[in-house]
């Protein structure tokens, strides 16, 4: 062969080159979506005790679903169980930041809402946080994505995306799923 | 004949039988997600099924394909014999009493917890047991293939080893850092909980060191298929291996980036800290090197091949090359599926756009393009290539074999396509049925019906590739090579062989460099858990 051991590591040094330049342009574009953009993925070390989800505090059963906080934010509060969401029907507003919050008082779950980047595992022993826009009108499925048993097949729940003006929470600031 | 074949013939055998079996489970899983009804349909079945086939893939058909590869190179690439046959024989017991207890838990549904574990469900304690047996048998061939290049190297003073040897002994070396992982959650989490000894755990504890183990893995069962790719496929093309420097470097790459990324299957998990996600991310991005490497070297010793019979101009190189010999159409087969696959893991790793695909069915599309694709043909390819070696018998029909290739990769691409492309629509993982009367999903219907066809192509690849190394063992003695001594194997000479730095002739540095990178992508995450101390949850226990 003609090509001697100076042209091949001279190639290899030329391709190691251009690889090292791919490799530094794909992770600029990660790290300008995360420190530009702020886009990251749903880390939140908030801690509960999953034995105590549903006695009392944010994950009573009366405090689940859709609620317009004093503050003036929009929070939706999720229970992810053996094999169901409660509630199995949530209502939020379009275009409006809405912040999903996600506990599981027994085993792994994980919760998408199928057409958008709402997407977290929920672990038991911490608290799940998604912060979202809902851009179209419409119901969404939100299934449980990750094996949490036999029943998981079975365990998907909906999200509803109405416009401002047909959300109308209640005095307490709660809305629910009307019956479609 | 290498002294072990019966050796390696078992360890071969033991990884393509579980092959058997969990494709066949495969394409069922395929039926029942699909519209059609398949018989025996049941969640309990299903989730069985998932355990089965994911546990014998990952761990039953590689870890056994690996050690015996492993023992076949240790042998004809340091011409010498490997340290302690019986040891290694014991190992291989150990293995197959640890299968036994994974298949007999699993299939009485004690174990149905797929092959990832997700606790705090909890399976029966002898599925685990049954795991470590199979660790325990595998850092035993570990072991010998330190010992073997050891013993090399102190009889060949200066000399380097032989590159099949030095990448082979690198996966064992990256296979003894990344069982630490698993093993520490087996051992100190689930092992106690299984027993009933503890009452609950720390779920993301378990899953921060699982995930120690869960990136690493797959380089463990990749390596193989680049010591061909490397080694064999340059030589059966008829070329010369380009630079052996480069693939040392690679193989080393693999070693010390392979292991500290695996929080990026965490990303959509509360627990772990923005930061630590980040810390890994960035070394992600640096593990696609060597493969980019590969590539290139790989390409330029197929060209040296293309050229040396007389390709000419700039491609012409191309189709000069044997593309009738097995070997080197399985490689080829292989980087074109290399492309997808690794698309889509960059997609994966891309942190913020992770949560467009996280446990979709496009992670299950890239594994398998990537595994089951451009990693299992390269197992075929090296089975073909080594099986006259073991078994002195020419190939009965090569013709079968470039079918069975051929069919593996069309059946690959029309089950993951359809995949790639419903999981970007949201397609979700891990469920038995869907129900395809919702107006939201029943457009997935044909494209699952296509995936069952890929299914059924790739369990006819499968049986054909069973039978096509069955033939060696009941062909007629008139075939038997005896006239003509079988050559030894030969691996890929390189170019301009020259010698080989220290410190890529061993692996003391790349041990020290691993400890430092692991200290500072993992010793926060795992004290994290010790520093918050986390709510435990309740065992779950599915022991029937």
């Amino acid at each position: 062969m003609a090509i001697d051991e100076i042209s091949v590591a001279k190639s290899e040094r030329r391709w190691a080159t251009a690889m090292a330049g791919v490799s530094a342009v794909m992770l600029g574009a990660i790290l300008y979506a995360t420190l530009g953009l702020h886009l990251n993925p749903p880390s939140n070390v908030e801690l509960i005790d999953p034995a105590t989800i549903h006695v009392s505090g944010e994950f009573a059963e009366e405090n689940l679903g859709t609620r317009l906080e004093p503050t003036g934010g929009i929070v939706t509060r999720l229970v992810t169980t053996q094999f169901s969401f409660s509630p199995a029907c949530v209502v939020v507003p379009q275009d409006t930041p809405v912040t999903i919050r996600v506990v599981s008082p027994d085993v792994i779950h994980g919760i998408m809402v199928v057409g958008t980047n709402v997407n977290t595992m929920v672990i038991p022993g911490y608290v799940s946080r998604v912060r979202t826009r809902f851009t179209e009108v419409g119901e969404m499925l939100m299934p449980c994505h990750e094996f949490c048993g036999l029943g998981h097949s079975q365990m998907i729940a909906k999200v509803r995306v109405v416009p401002v003006s047909e959300f109308k929470p209640d005095a307490d600031g709660r809305a629910h799923c009307a019956a479609p | 004949m290498p002294r072990l074949n019966r050796l390696i013939l078992a360890h071969l055998w033991t990884a393509f039988a579980a092959f058997g079996g969990a494709l066949i489970l495969g394409l069922w899983q395929m039926w029942v997600r699909s519209p059609f009804a398949a018989p025996l349909s049941s969640s309990e079945n299903y989730f069985i099924s998932v355990t089965a086939h994911g546990s014998a893939m990952g761990y039953v058909l590689t870890t056994f394909f690996i050690m015996g590869f492993g023992y076949f190179v240790a042998e004809t690439a340091l011409k010498r014999p490997v340290p302690f046959p019986r040891l290694a024989w014991a190992g291989f017991y150990a293995g197959i009493v640890g299968v036994a207890l994974v298949v007999g838990t699993v299939v009485s549904g004690r174990a149905t917890v797929l092959f990832t574990f997700y606790p705090p469900l909890t399976a029966s304690p002898w599925f685990y047991v049954g795991l470590v047996l199979v660790v325990v048998s595998s850092w035993v061939w570990c072991a010998l293939m330190l010992i073997g290049m050891g013993q090399w190297k102190r009889e060949n003073p200066g000399k380097s080893v032989p590159l099949a040897m030095f990448a082979t002994t690198a996966n064992a070396v990256l296979w003894l850092w990344t069982t630490v992982g698993v093993a520490a959650e087996i051992l100190f989490v689930m092992l106690p909980a299984a027993f009933g000894l503890t009452e609950a755990v720390d779920v993301g504890l378990t899953r921060t060191l699982f995930s120690w183990t869960l990136h690493a893995i797959v380089y463990f069962w990749l390596i193989p298929a680049y010591i061909a790719f490397y080694t064999m496929a340059p030589q059966k093309a008829g070329g010369r291996l380009y630079s052996d420097m480069m693939a040392r470097i690679s193989f080393v790459a693999f070693l010390i980036y392979g292991l500290p990324v695996g929080l990026h299957h965490l990303f959509m998990d509360p627990h772990p800290a923005t930061g630590f996600k980040a810390v890994q991310m960035v070394l992600t991005v640096l593990v696609a090197v060597p493969t980019l490497l590969t590539v290139f070297t790989v390409c330029a010793s197929m060209e040296i091949a293309g050229r040396l019979r007389g390709g000419k101009g700039l491609l012409g190189w191309v189709g000069a090359l044997p593309w009738k010999e097995p070997l080197v159409l399985a490689t080829g087969l292989s980087f074109f599926m290399l492309w997808f696959g690794g698309f889509g893991g960059l997609i994966n790793m891309s942190y913020g756009m992770n949560a467009m695909v996280h446990n979709t069915s496009w992670v299950t599309a890239h594994f398998h393009m990537i595994f089951g694709g451009s990693v299992v043909i390269m197992y075929f390819a090296i089975a073909y290539e080594i099986w006259p070696k073991l078994t002195g018998r020419a190939a009965p029909c090569v013709a079968h074999q470039r079918v069975q290739l051929w069919s593996w990769a069309i059946g690959m691409m029309i089950l993951s396509l359809p995949w790639h492309l419903l999981g970007m629509f949201g397609q979700w993982r891990r469920v038995a049925q869907f129900d395809y009367s919702d107006p939201t999903i029943s457009w997935w219907a044909p494209w699952m019906t296509a995936s069952l066809i890929g299914g059924a192509i790739l369990v006819a690849s499968g049986a054909l590739f069973i039978w096509n190394l069955a033939r060696f063992h009941i062909a007629d003695r008139a075939q038997r090579l005896d006239a003509a001594p079988m050559e030894p194997m030969q691996y890929a000479v390189a170019l301009h062989p020259g010698s080989t730095p220290a410190a890529l002739n061993g692996f003391r540095l790349w041990n020290i460099l691993v400890l430092v990178l692991m200290t500072a992508a993992y010793a926060l995450p795992i004290a994290h858990s010790f520093i918050v101390n986390p709510p435990h949850a309740l065992v779950h226990r599915v022991n029937g």
